[in-house]
Protein backbone atom coordinates (compact mmCIF):
# COMPACT_ATOMS: atom_id res chain seq x y z
CA UNK A 1 0.00 0.00 0.00
CA UNK A 2 1.69 3.10 -0.87
CA UNK A 3 0.83 7.06 0.56
CA UNK A 4 -1.55 8.06 -2.16
CA UNK A 5 -3.63 4.90 -1.12
CA UNK A 6 -3.18 4.72 2.42
CA UNK A 7 -4.53 8.33 2.31
CA UNK A 8 -7.57 7.78 0.38
CA UNK A 9 -8.17 4.98 2.78
CA UNK A 10 -7.58 7.28 5.91
CA UNK A 11 -9.77 9.55 4.56
CA UNK A 12 -12.70 7.20 3.88
CA UNK A 13 -14.36 9.24 0.91
CA UNK A 14 -14.96 12.11 3.00
CA UNK A 15 -16.05 10.37 5.97
CA UNK A 16 -13.46 9.68 8.20
CA UNK A 17 -15.36 11.95 11.18
CA UNK A 18 -17.74 9.30 11.07
CA UNK A 19 -16.13 6.09 10.09
CA UNK A 20 -13.28 6.43 12.70
CA UNK A 21 -14.26 7.80 15.68
CA UNK A 22 -17.29 4.59 15.65
CA UNK A 23 -14.45 2.15 15.00
CA UNK A 24 -12.93 4.00 18.29
CA UNK A 25 -15.75 3.71 20.24
CA UNK A 26 -16.17 0.34 19.71
CA UNK A 27 -12.56 -0.67 20.58
CA UNK A 28 -12.39 1.71 23.50
CA UNK A 29 -15.43 0.28 24.90
CA UNK A 30 -15.14 -3.36 24.76
CA UNK A 31 -11.16 -3.04 25.67
CA UNK A 32 -13.00 -1.12 29.26
CA UNK A 33 -15.25 -4.28 29.19
CA UNK A 34 -12.15 -6.50 29.00
CA UNK A 35 -9.61 -4.67 31.32
CA UNK A 36 -12.10 -4.09 34.73
CA UNK A 37 -12.86 -7.35 35.63
CA UNK A 38 -9.39 -8.08 35.45
CA UNK A 39 -8.78 -5.66 37.21
CA UNK A 40 -11.29 -6.31 39.93
CA UNK A 41 -10.05 -9.86 40.17
CA UNK A 42 -6.61 -8.70 41.26
CA UNK A 43 -8.50 -6.42 43.84
CA UNK A 44 -11.01 -9.54 44.87
CA UNK A 45 -7.48 -11.79 45.60
CA UNK A 46 -5.74 -9.18 47.78
CA UNK A 47 -8.21 -8.32 49.39
CA UNK A 48 -9.10 -12.48 50.60
CA UNK A 49 -4.82 -12.58 50.69
CA UNK A 50 -5.06 -9.74 53.09
CA UNK A 51 -8.00 -11.16 55.55
CA UNK A 52 -6.28 -14.42 55.27
CA UNK A 53 -3.34 -13.20 56.79
CA UNK A 54 -5.04 -11.29 59.49
CA UNK A 55 -7.14 -14.32 60.59
CA UNK A 56 -3.72 -15.92 60.28
CA UNK A 57 -2.17 -14.00 62.71
CA UNK A 58 -5.35 -13.61 64.99
CA UNK A 59 -5.17 -17.25 65.51
CA UNK A 60 -0.92 -17.27 66.15
CA UNK A 61 -1.99 -14.88 69.38
CA UNK A 62 -5.02 -17.37 70.33
CA UNK A 63 -3.37 -20.51 70.41
CA UNK A 64 -0.45 -18.77 73.05
CA UNK A 65 -2.53 -17.50 75.37
CA UNK A 66 -1.55 -14.23 77.22
CA UNK A 67 -2.23 -14.10 81.21
CA UNK A 68 -1.30 -10.96 81.30
CA UNK A 69 -4.20 -9.69 78.57
CA UNK A 70 -6.25 -12.04 79.99
CA UNK A 71 -7.38 -13.22 76.89
CA UNK A 72 -7.30 -16.22 74.49
CA UNK A 73 -7.76 -18.65 77.58
CA UNK A 74 -11.42 -19.93 76.63
CA UNK A 75 -10.75 -20.04 72.64
CA UNK A 76 -7.81 -21.77 72.37
CA UNK A 77 -7.77 -25.09 70.89
CA UNK A 78 -9.43 -27.48 73.24
CA UNK A 79 -7.36 -30.50 74.53
CA UNK A 80 -8.96 -33.87 73.69
CA UNK B 1 -30.31 -42.17 26.30
CA UNK B 2 -26.93 -40.42 26.62
CA UNK B 3 -26.69 -39.40 30.35
CA UNK B 4 -23.47 -38.36 30.49
CA UNK B 5 -24.26 -35.02 28.61
CA UNK B 6 -26.75 -33.84 32.44
CA UNK B 7 -23.91 -35.35 34.14
CA UNK B 8 -21.19 -33.04 32.93
CA UNK B 9 -23.58 -30.27 33.12
CA UNK B 10 -24.05 -30.96 36.66
CA UNK B 11 -20.28 -31.30 37.46
CA UNK B 12 -19.77 -28.23 35.23
CA UNK B 13 -21.92 -26.11 37.29
CA UNK B 14 -20.11 -26.50 40.78
CA UNK B 15 -18.48 -22.78 40.82
CA UNK B 16 -14.14 -24.12 40.98
CA UNK B 17 -15.00 -26.88 38.18
CA UNK B 18 -16.31 -24.22 35.98
CA UNK B 19 -14.08 -21.46 37.17
CA UNK B 20 -11.29 -23.93 35.47
CA UNK B 21 -13.48 -24.72 32.83
CA UNK B 22 -13.78 -21.10 31.84
CA UNK B 23 -10.20 -20.11 32.76
CA UNK B 24 -8.88 -22.53 29.92
CA UNK B 25 -12.48 -21.50 27.53
CA UNK B 26 -11.45 -17.81 27.61
CA UNK B 27 -7.55 -17.72 26.01
CA UNK B 28 -8.91 -19.11 23.09
CA UNK B 29 -12.10 -18.03 22.57
CA UNK B 30 -10.20 -14.23 22.59
CA UNK B 31 -7.40 -15.38 20.66
CA UNK B 32 -9.76 -16.85 17.77
CA UNK B 33 -12.05 -13.49 18.34
CA UNK B 34 -8.80 -11.21 17.72
CA UNK B 35 -7.97 -13.23 14.71
CA UNK B 36 -11.72 -12.76 13.05
CA UNK B 37 -12.07 -9.55 14.16
CA UNK B 38 -9.10 -8.58 12.06
CA UNK B 39 -9.96 -10.83 8.99
CA UNK B 40 -13.60 -9.04 9.03
CA UNK B 41 -12.02 -5.85 9.66
CA UNK B 42 -9.60 -5.90 6.35
CA UNK B 43 -12.51 -7.56 4.72
CA UNK B 44 -15.32 -4.63 5.54
CA UNK B 45 -12.75 -1.61 5.38
CA UNK B 46 -10.36 -2.56 2.50
CA UNK B 47 -11.86 -5.54 0.47
CA UNK B 48 -15.53 -4.74 0.30
CA UNK B 49 -16.24 -1.72 -2.23
CA UNK B 50 -17.95 1.23 -1.10
CA UNK B 51 -21.47 1.58 -0.98
CA UNK B 52 -23.02 3.40 -4.71
CA UNK B 53 -25.53 5.60 -2.45
CA UNK B 54 -23.97 5.94 1.21
CA UNK B 55 -20.35 6.30 -0.19
CA UNK B 56 -17.47 4.85 2.59
CA UNK B 57 -20.23 6.20 5.78
CA UNK B 58 -21.61 2.63 5.39
CA UNK B 59 -18.56 1.07 6.89
CA UNK B 60 -20.02 1.87 10.07
CA UNK B 61 -22.32 -1.00 9.10
CA UNK B 62 -19.26 -3.85 10.09
CA UNK B 63 -19.31 -2.88 13.39
CA UNK B 64 -22.81 -1.53 14.24
CA UNK B 65 -25.11 -4.43 13.43
CA UNK B 66 -22.71 -7.09 14.59
CA UNK B 67 -23.23 -4.89 17.84
CA UNK B 68 -26.60 -4.06 17.56
CA UNK B 69 -27.09 -8.46 17.35
CA UNK B 70 -25.27 -8.60 20.33
CA UNK B 71 -27.10 -6.70 22.55
CA UNK B 72 -30.31 -9.37 21.57
CA UNK B 73 -28.09 -12.26 22.12
CA UNK B 74 -26.77 -11.45 25.27
CA UNK B 75 -29.99 -10.60 26.57
CA UNK B 76 -31.58 -13.56 25.24
CA UNK B 77 -28.48 -15.69 27.01
CA UNK B 78 -29.24 -13.45 30.20
CA UNK B 79 -33.10 -13.87 29.70
CA UNK B 80 -32.22 -17.56 30.30
CA UNK B 81 -29.93 -17.66 32.44
CA UNK B 82 -32.05 -15.18 35.06
CA UNK B 83 -35.01 -18.00 34.54
CA UNK B 84 -32.52 -20.84 35.54
CA UNK B 85 -31.73 -18.95 38.40
CA UNK B 86 -35.18 -17.80 39.94
CA UNK B 87 -36.35 -21.83 39.04
CA UNK B 88 -34.04 -23.67 40.22
CA UNK B 89 -31.63 -21.77 41.95
CA UNK B 90 -28.43 -22.70 40.03
CA UNK B 91 -25.45 -20.47 41.52
CA UNK B 92 -23.51 -20.29 38.04
CA UNK B 93 -26.42 -19.28 36.47
CA UNK B 94 -26.89 -16.17 38.78
CA UNK B 95 -23.49 -15.31 38.20
CA UNK B 96 -23.57 -16.08 34.25
CA UNK B 97 -26.70 -13.35 34.44
CA UNK B 98 -25.47 -11.11 36.48
CA UNK B 99 -21.87 -10.93 34.37
CA UNK B 100 -23.33 -10.98 31.11
CA UNK B 101 -25.25 -7.87 31.89
CA UNK B 102 -22.62 -5.07 31.45
CA UNK B 103 -21.30 -6.82 28.15
CA UNK B 104 -24.39 -5.84 26.86
CA UNK B 105 -24.78 -3.19 28.14
CA UNK B 106 -21.25 -2.35 26.05
CA UNK B 107 -22.40 -3.65 22.66
CA UNK B 108 -25.74 -1.81 23.32
CA UNK B 109 -24.04 1.69 24.01
CA UNK B 110 -21.66 0.73 21.50
CA UNK B 111 -24.51 0.43 18.98
CA UNK B 112 -26.16 3.41 19.94
CA UNK B 113 -23.39 5.61 19.48
CA UNK B 114 -22.37 4.01 15.87
CA UNK B 115 -25.68 4.29 14.72
CA UNK B 116 -25.65 7.89 15.62
CA UNK B 117 -22.72 8.76 13.93
CA UNK B 118 -23.93 6.92 10.65
CA UNK B 119 -27.43 8.45 11.19
CA UNK B 120 -25.82 12.25 11.20
CA UNK B 121 -24.88 11.96 7.61
CA UNK B 122 -27.52 9.48 6.37
CA UNK B 123 -30.64 11.21 8.03
CA UNK B 124 -29.54 14.47 8.50
CA UNK B 125 -30.02 13.80 12.34
CA UNK B 126 -27.77 11.99 15.76
CA UNK B 127 -30.84 10.95 17.05
CA UNK B 128 -34.63 10.38 16.59
CA UNK B 129 -37.64 8.46 18.36
CA UNK B 130 -38.19 5.94 16.13
CA UNK B 131 -39.37 2.86 17.08
CA UNK B 132 -35.98 0.68 16.45
CA UNK B 133 -33.75 3.58 18.21
CA UNK B 134 -36.20 3.66 21.07
CA UNK B 135 -36.55 0.36 21.93
CA UNK B 136 -32.84 -0.37 21.77
CA UNK B 137 -32.54 2.62 24.10
CA UNK B 138 -34.69 0.96 26.48
CA UNK B 139 -32.64 -1.83 26.04
CA UNK B 140 -29.95 0.15 27.63
CA UNK B 141 -31.51 1.28 30.02
CA UNK B 142 -32.89 -2.26 31.17
CA UNK B 143 -29.01 -3.56 31.35
CA UNK B 144 -28.12 -0.53 33.64
CA UNK B 145 -31.09 -1.12 35.55
CA UNK B 146 -30.35 -4.85 35.95
CA UNK B 147 -26.86 -3.64 36.91
CA UNK B 148 -27.96 -1.50 39.75
CA UNK B 149 -30.30 -3.33 41.21
CA UNK B 150 -27.89 -6.36 41.51
CA UNK B 151 -25.22 -3.71 42.80
CA UNK B 152 -28.05 -1.93 45.25
CA UNK B 153 -28.37 -5.14 47.75
CA UNK B 154 -25.84 -5.45 50.36
CA UNK B 155 -26.34 -9.70 50.39
CA UNK B 156 -24.62 -10.71 46.34
CA UNK B 157 -27.34 -13.66 45.75
CA UNK B 158 -30.19 -11.95 46.79
CA UNK B 159 -28.97 -8.57 44.62
CA UNK B 160 -28.78 -11.38 41.63
CA UNK B 161 -32.19 -12.76 42.19
CA UNK B 162 -33.73 -9.44 42.13
CA UNK B 163 -32.05 -8.01 39.38
CA UNK B 164 -32.66 -11.63 37.73
CA UNK B 165 -36.13 -10.87 38.26
CA UNK B 166 -36.19 -7.23 36.68
CA UNK B 167 -34.03 -9.34 33.45
CA UNK B 168 -36.89 -11.30 33.19
CA UNK B 169 -39.43 -9.01 32.39
CA UNK B 170 -37.87 -6.98 30.02
CA UNK B 171 -37.35 -10.24 27.56
CA UNK B 172 -40.30 -8.56 26.27
CA UNK B 173 -38.53 -6.13 24.77
CA UNK B 174 -36.36 -7.77 22.66
CA UNK B 175 -38.47 -9.20 20.34
CA UNK B 176 -39.85 -5.32 20.28
CA UNK B 177 -36.18 -4.38 19.12
CA UNK B 178 -35.99 -6.54 16.68
CA UNK B 179 -39.55 -6.48 14.80
CA UNK B 180 -39.68 -2.36 15.43
CA UNK B 181 -38.65 -1.94 11.45
CA UNK B 182 -41.65 -4.04 10.41
CA UNK B 183 -44.07 -3.03 12.91
CA UNK B 184 -44.29 0.45 12.65
CA UNK B 185 -43.05 2.97 9.58
CA UNK B 186 -39.23 3.49 11.02
CA UNK B 187 -36.61 5.46 9.61
CA UNK B 188 -34.27 2.66 10.62
CA UNK B 189 -33.87 0.45 7.69
CA UNK B 190 -34.96 -3.34 7.68
CA UNK B 191 -33.07 -6.40 7.98
CA UNK B 192 -30.98 -6.99 4.83
CA UNK B 193 -29.74 -10.44 6.01
CA UNK B 194 -32.35 -12.88 6.22
CA UNK B 195 -32.50 -16.14 7.67
CA UNK B 196 -35.53 -17.00 5.26
CA UNK B 197 -34.60 -15.86 1.91
CA UNK B 198 -32.40 -14.27 0.26
CA UNK B 199 -30.32 -11.79 1.31
CA UNK B 200 -30.85 -8.07 -0.04
CA UNK B 201 -26.63 -7.26 0.45
CA UNK B 202 -23.92 -8.04 -2.05
CA UNK B 203 -21.83 -11.06 -0.72
CA UNK B 204 -18.55 -9.17 -0.56
CA UNK B 205 -20.13 -7.12 2.44
CA UNK B 206 -22.33 -9.87 3.58
CA UNK B 207 -18.85 -12.06 4.32
CA UNK B 208 -16.96 -9.57 6.70
CA UNK B 209 -20.16 -8.84 8.58
CA UNK B 210 -21.08 -12.26 9.56
CA UNK B 211 -16.93 -12.86 10.12
CA UNK B 212 -17.42 -10.09 12.52
CA UNK B 213 -20.55 -11.66 13.76
CA UNK B 214 -18.79 -14.72 15.15
CA UNK B 215 -15.98 -12.15 16.07
CA UNK B 216 -18.56 -10.38 18.93
CA UNK B 217 -19.82 -13.98 19.76
CA UNK B 218 -16.54 -15.37 20.59
CA UNK B 219 -15.72 -12.08 22.36
CA UNK B 220 -18.71 -12.13 24.73
CA UNK B 221 -17.96 -15.75 25.83
CA UNK B 222 -14.62 -14.68 26.82
CA UNK B 223 -15.85 -11.64 28.27
CA UNK B 224 -18.05 -13.91 30.22
CA UNK B 225 -15.81 -16.25 31.04
CA UNK B 226 -13.28 -13.65 32.23
CA UNK B 227 -16.17 -11.78 34.02
CA UNK B 228 -17.94 -14.94 35.95
CA UNK B 229 -14.32 -15.86 37.07
CA UNK B 230 -13.84 -12.85 39.18
CA UNK B 231 -17.72 -12.59 40.10
CA UNK B 232 -16.93 -16.76 41.68
CA UNK B 233 -13.98 -15.36 43.52
CA UNK B 234 -16.16 -12.48 45.06
CA UNK B 235 -19.03 -15.04 45.91
CA UNK B 236 -17.33 -17.92 47.13
CA UNK B 237 -13.97 -15.57 48.96
CA UNK B 238 -14.85 -17.81 51.74
CA UNK B 239 -14.78 -21.31 50.75
CA UNK B 240 -11.12 -23.19 50.16
CA UNK B 241 -10.82 -23.32 46.44
CA UNK B 242 -10.72 -19.82 46.76
CA UNK B 243 -8.38 -19.18 49.35
CA UNK B 244 -5.66 -21.61 47.92
CA UNK B 245 -5.98 -18.98 44.71
CA UNK B 246 -5.72 -16.17 46.47
CA UNK B 247 -2.15 -18.34 48.40
CA UNK B 248 -0.70 -18.88 44.98
CA UNK B 249 -1.84 -15.53 43.05
CA UNK B 250 -0.94 -13.17 45.48
CA UNK B 251 1.82 -14.46 46.68
CA UNK B 252 3.70 -15.56 43.02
Amino acid sequence: MNAASLQSFLAMGGYAMYVWPAYGVFFIVLLIDWLAPQFRRRRVLRELHARMTRQDARKNRQSTPSPLRGEGWGEGPRLP
Amino acid sequence: MANWIPLWLHKLSSPPMFYRFAGALRPWAIALALVLGLVALYGGLVLAPSDYQQGDDYRIIFIHVPSAWMSLFIYGVMGIAAFIALVWRIKLAEVVAMASAPIGAAFTFITLVTGSLWGVRMWGTWWTWDARLTSELVLLFLYLGVIALYHSFEDRRQGARTAAFLALIGVVNVPIVHFSVNWWNTLHQGSTIKLLGPSTIAPSMVWPLLTMMIATKLYYIASLCGRARTDLLAWESGKDWVRQIAENEVRG
